[in-house]
């Protein structure tokens, strides 16, 4: 009982299947596991293994053919396209691996759109992203649009986005497949801060060891499969 | 809010294209704008006129006259208030070129009859006292600088010679829609000048204008008037200055239908260039719409995102097009000014731009909308990079 009150995501026999036409491509085969609350997991696997199905499945952004995913208490496969909207809005904060900033807003404004979706006023919106970007060392650049920023302090305004709700997990996919080993290095460390410090649970697809060794918990996906059970990072 | 600041900064994101599409835009709305206008000149006499007015004719055909003797007779019918009666002169000022409308008529009951055009009562009483003098619109003696005292020598063709006029006055219209091109003489002038060649082309006149007590009688007067004229040599058609102008409107009904035509094609062809623009925007956009669903915001926002940004294309092109269109509508107005006397960019042409500018708006944004909302946001997501 204390161990499922310390999971924060339970996924029980998933599966998923893309349709090409009549073609059916099966993806993710019976995958169950959990992962308990202020936990860094990194899932790993080669490419078409199913890591950003997954990662998509388990954040709400697509729909399990097979298979329950809880988050705290909610069970997302059983909900609707506009309480998914809802409840990522509230829950999941996301970091993307070429940042998707809208371009036509500037850093402070990113980072504040989520925030429009909550009932905080106009004044505690802007307090909250500023204290994000502050989080991220880029409060001195709130006022730039993302094409005057390097890719890692876009990576980092992508982070204050994705912190700024407070979310019930942040999930990455490949941060750090788009920068430079310094700016990797310099955002696996920001989210290295943000488990150890903060306490967030960070789940990240990669296949950079690197960024898999800053990882507490590592998973394997291998055509559709779990290969490993869960264990320490022995990275 | 942030949605509008999207939206805005969406529209005029990609200056060029934007620049270009409005561009696109203000110009068919010029367009559309200045076709409307012209279809709305064409029917201004239409709209001018007066529905207490009638005009009597010859039967058979406009170009036939009627006796001067006609005149007491249709004064005495029930319902008439007054008669006056004239013909088309049909005279040319110096060479064909300068066309304008002038007939010959009789003056003083005339001016009663139209009080729309206004004269100063020293200048009625010079014209009505000067056998030989004329008025003219304001416009037509601005174009030709003719001051009041001035000699005008008018060469006509259906009745020859050289006729000398003197400006007697200048009428100014009672409002917009009143025609200041025209130029009115006595039909005395006229007559004894053609009695003396001709007495049997004499005392004919080529129409009469009858004004009634009142307008729902309208009917009635010019049953009786053509009932009087029965069975004559020179049998009458009576009908409403309204229906009287909408005869030679119709005369040119497919100019007209052929011009509304082509008003909506410009319409049409300017809606595929903006669905095109559209279409391109929001196929770049997908992943930005992917990204807002991620976070959270849903198919409304989306909707009004893409909708938003046609709009605020389609009305910035279409505020810029009613702009031009005043300057063009004025220059257009002052060459044309014989043709089109009366060239004024009606409200409702510019109720018709706004509209126009709102359903290539919503329409060219419709299938956009649906793909973006449709698209999934795995698939969507995957479009970035």
């Amino acid at each position: 009982m204390d161990e499922q009150k310390q999971n924060i995501v339970e996924i029980r026999h998933l599966f998923k299947s893309y349709h090409r036409g009549s073609l059916v491509v099966p993806v993710l085969f019976d995958i169950t596991f959990n992962i308990a609350a202020g936990e860094f997991l990194a899932l790993m696997g080669p490419s078409g293994s199913g890591k950003t199905t997954l990662l998509n499945l388990l954040a709400g952004i697509d729909k399990a053919d097979e298979g329950s995913i809880r988050v705290g208490d909610m069970d997302i496969t059983t909900l609707t396209e506009t309480e998914l909207a809802h409840w990522r809005a509230n829950h999941v904060g996301f970091i993307f691996q070429f940042y998707n900033l809208i371009p036509v807003l500037k850093a402070i404004e990113n980072v504040e759109l989520p925030l429009h979706l909550t009932s905080l006023s106009k004044r505690e919106r802007r307090e909250h992203a500023e204290m994000a970007l502050r989080m991220v060392g880029l409060d001195h650049r709130m006022d730039h649009y993302p094409q005057e920023l390097s890719g890692g302090e876009q990576q980092r305004v992508a982070i204050a986005r994705a912190i700024v709700t407070d979310p019930t997990i942040l999930v990455a996919d490949e941060p750090t497949g788009d920068l430079d080993r310094v700016s990797a290095e310099e955002i696996l460390a920001m989210m290295e801060r943000l488990n150890g410090e903060m306490g967030k649970t960070i789940i990240m697809v990669t296949h950079d060891p690197r960024a898999a060794q800053r990882a507490k918990i590592l998973r394997h996906l291998d055509k559709g499969y779990l290969t490993d059970d869960d264990s320490q990072n022995p990275l | 809010m942030m949605i509008l600041k999207i939206l805005f900064r969406n529209a005029f994101h990609n200056k060029l294209r934007s620049g270009l599409t409005i561009l696109g835009i203000a110009v068919a709305i010029l367009a559309f704008g200045l076709l409307r206008t012209v279809i709305s000149s064409w029917y201004a006499g239409v709209e001018a006129a007066s529905t207490s007015r009638l005009v009597t004719r010859n039967a058979i055909s406009i170009i036939f006259t009627l006796p001067l003797s006609y005149n007491e007779k249709i004064r005495q019918l029930e319902g008439v208030k007054m008669v006056s009666y004239g013909n088309w002169f049909g005279g040319v000022y110096i060479d064909e070129k300068n066309f304008f409308p002038n007939f010959c008529v009789e003056p003083r009951t005339y001016l009663e009859i139209y009080p729309e055009f206004v004269l100063s009562p020293a200048e009625k009483k010079a014209f009505i006292a000067d056998r030989k003098g004329f008025v003219a619109g304001r416009k037509l003696a601005a174009k030709y600088r003719w001051k009041i005292g001035d000699t005008v020598t008018l060469k006509g063709t259906i009745y020859p010679g050289n006729w000398d006029f003197v400006l007697r006055g200048i009428y100014k219209g009672r409002d917009d829609t009143t025609d200041e091109t025209q130029f009115y003489f006595h039909w005395d002038y006229l007559n004894e000048t053609i009695k003396k060649v001709s007495s049997q082309q004499a005392d004919q006149v080529g129409f009469y204008m009858i004004a009634v007590t009142r307008p729902d009688l309208a009917a009635e007067v010019a049953l009786a008037v053509d009932k009087t004229f029965k069975n004559s040599l020179a049998e009458t058609l009576t009908e409403t200055e309204k229906a009287f102008n909408q005869g030679f409107i119709a005369m040119s009904g497919a100019i007209v239908t052929a011009i509304q035509m082509v008003s909506f094609v410009v319409i049409i062809i300017i809606m595929a260039v903006v669905a095109n623009t559209m279409a391109m925007t929001t196929r770049e956009r997908i992943g930005d719409y992917a990204i807002m669903k991620t976070l959270g915001f849903g198919s409304r926002d989306i909707t009004i995102l893409i909708f938003g940004e046609s709009l605020v294309i389609t009305l910035t092109g279409c505020l810029t097009g009613m702009i031009l269109t005043y300057p063009a509508a004025a220059a257009f107005g002052h060459a044309l000014e014989t043709f089109f006397p009366i060239f004024i960019v009606s409200t409702e042409t510019l109720y018709l731009d706004v509209l126009a500018a709102i359903l290539i708006g919503c329409l060219a944004a419709i299938i956009p909308t649906r793909q973006a909302i449709r698209i999934g946001i795995a698939d969507g997501l995957r479009r970035i990079g």
